[in-house]
């Protein structure tokens, strides 16, 4: 699709430059609404749920694809993700978050569906004495649950709503799918979930998970205690799409005078943890990777700080507000002293995070600033004009314009 | 759960000043944080105290992760250092609002309490928000005739923060 078969009223992206956007990209109902049909029902895949949350036949758990609402239930023989949507008023079929099922019932009229989201049951189908009931002319076999594709990966749950999207491997690419192989490692259990509710566009929460540039500045803690430093070995791997990415930071410092003279707000001589045990990292993955942040398009981040582990998924609520839910994981073998340690590192992420808590205000920073000007532009000037990967270096914003690839193919501007 | 404090026959005097210790407890927490004296909350738990923020989601299932999980004072001197040295946020005020305490247990050296809790959020813009509300479950005990966290475990109703929580309920 070219970029210029977009068709919002008057609204147009710079032609060929990923490296600019305007500001009203966050504040656009016009084109959030055509972001829920041309990205969330769009070709790609979309994260839905752990396997390990739903483990016995009839578990379900309930989320969202864009504005969609989502069921993701164990079936007999596979995983089925459905929209939560009785075929008959539209009334939400699940409306708990998680729980078992022998089959799905609407609690409106009663109208019932097995675990495929086949319609089963209508009540009252004859009428009560011979009068009322379902018009003869009625299809059962075409009044389902609308269904979407499911793969799942190392443990993750995906689903889209389109024939389009390729296999899930083939989409986010084998370079970057060995990032999940890599910290997937065994099998899995939720530690806990968070849920963030950020006052910004769920783009600009995207967008600040591949920035790599920001990461070390914005998050003095991060820098401080030498968890990311400019300084630290590392780089950006970008999937040939542009679309996914991945930054990582290891234990292989270059020299610190490669950094520059530059000022960076760091506190390392004042500034020492009382207690710092929940930064000790235990070598867990087979590496000294200390922190890799992997972005698969549209909305979801696969994490490891230290110890700690988490799948971020990025709702999008309105074009000014956004939900992040944090699903934080363990292996099913950590031992106490590894739970606990986890509880511990875990002080680092989520809402309360000591290096994550900036990126739920910065985004609401900029979009407050957005709009004072919609037509004005970001510029993204970091690491050249392309969306090249770096060896050594995470002081780019190649994933970023990345990000921007992926959405205007989808979006056809 | 035995309820010895809440009996009608035992002896209303002690119960009373119990109470009131409790409440004052209380109080005295909630100001030192309203007021932004955050170097002294660590002081009102004993050296290895606990203190975890989490949400029913999280508690109702057993699931042990908290958004903050200070295990001594260290930890919680640390969140305040970086709450002042690193961290970046808009400026924000808290008014706590503690109401139905309750002394759940207190026929051992350490009370069992709980009490309700509402935290209203002003931000420097005058936004007034509720921010959060729960319960927090305690174990308080008596160093030196001054009653002291041992363990406060504040579990927030909703399963959802806005935007970020840096200062500690």
């Amino acid at each position: 699709m070219s970029l210029s078969e977009g068709n919002h009223s008057a609204f147009s992206m710079p032609p060929d430059d990923l490296s600019h956007v305007p500001f009203r990209v966050y504040t656009d109902e016009e084109l959030y609404a055509l972001e829920q049909t041309r990205i969330f029902r769009g070709p790609t895949w979309n994260f839905l749920a752990l396997e390990c949350e739903i483990p016995a036949v009839g578990d379900y758990k309930t989320t969202y694809v864009g504005d969609a609402p989502i069921i993701v239930v164990r079936g007999e023989s596979c995983i089925n993700a459905l929209v939560n949507r009785c075929a008959h008023k539209g009334a939400l079929i699940c409306y708990k978050h998680a729980g078992n099922v022998r089959e799905f019932s609407c609690v409106y009229h009663n109208w019932t569906y097995d675990l495929s989201g086949k319609l089963t049951g209508v009540a009252l189908r004859r009428g009560v004495a011979g009068k009322g009931g379902l018009a003869a002319d009625f299809d059962q076999a075409s009044h389902g649950l609308e269904r979407l594709r499911v793969e799942t990966y190392r443990g993750l749950i995906f689903g889209t709503f389109s024939e389009k999207t390729p296999p899930f491997l083939d989409y986010i690419g084998r370079a970057l799918a060995a990032n999940i192989d890599r910290v997937l490692i065994k099998p899995l259990r939720v530690v806990g979930y968070h849920c963030q509710a950020l006052p910004n566009n769920w783009k600009l929460y995207a967008e600040n998970n591949r920035d790599s540039y920001h990461a070390s500045l914005l998050h003095v803690f991060h820098n401080t205690f030498g968890v990311v430093r400019p300084s630290m070995g590392g780089g950006v791997k970008i999937s040939d799409s542009g679309w996914h990415h991945l930054s990582f930071t290891q234990r292989e410092p270059v020299a610190d005078k490669d950094v520059g003279s530059e000022k960076v707000r760091s506190l390392n001589e004042q500034y020492k943890l009382a207690d710092p045990s929940m930064m000790e990292h235990k070598l867990e993955l087979g590496d000294q990777v200390t922190n890799a942040i992997q972005t698969i398009f549209p909305s979801v981040v696969v994490q490891q700080i230290l110890n700690a582990l988490a799948v971020r998924q990025i709702q999008p609520k309105g074009v000014d507000r956004t939900e992040l839910v944090w699903t934080i994981l363990g292996f099913t073998d950590d031992d106490a002293e590894m739970a606990e340690l986890r509880l511990k590192v875990n002080n680092l992420v989520g809402p309360a995070g000591l290096i994550s808590m900036e990126d739920g205000c910065v985004g609401g920073f900029v979009q407050r600033a957005a709009k004072a000007d919609p037509t004005a532009l970001v510029v993204m000037p970091m690491g050249g004009r392309d969306i090249a990967g770096s060896e050594g270096s995470r002081v780019t914003e190649a994933a970023v314009r990345g990000f921007w690839k992926g959405w205007r193919e989808c979006m056809g501007f | 759960m035995s309820l010895p404090c809440t009996n009608e026959l035992s002896p209303l005097g002690s119960d009373l000043a119990l109470r009131l210790r409790i409440e004052a407890l209380y109080a005295a927490y909630a100001q030192a944080i309203d007021d932004d004296r955050l170097e002294d909350w660590p002081k009102f738990f004993v050296e290895h105290g606990k203190y975890r923020v989490t949400t029913r989601e999280n508690h109702g299932r057993g699931l042990a992760l908290a958004m903050m999980y200070c295990d001594g004072r260290g930890m919680m001197s640390d969140r305040i250092s970086a709450l002042r040295l690193a961290n970046i946020y808009e400026p924000h005020v808290y008014c706590h609002l503690t109401s139905a305490v309750r002394i759940v247990d207190c026929a051992s050296a350490e009370i069992g309490a709980q009490a309700n809790f509402l935290v209203i959020r002003t931000m420097q813009e005058g936004e007034q928000t509720i921010f959060a509300c729960g319960r927090t479950y305690d174990r308080i005990v008596d160093v030196e005739g001054r009653l002291l966290f041992k363990d406060r475990l504040v579990v927030l109703d909703s399963r959802q923060v806005d935007t970020l929580l840096v200062i500690p309920i």
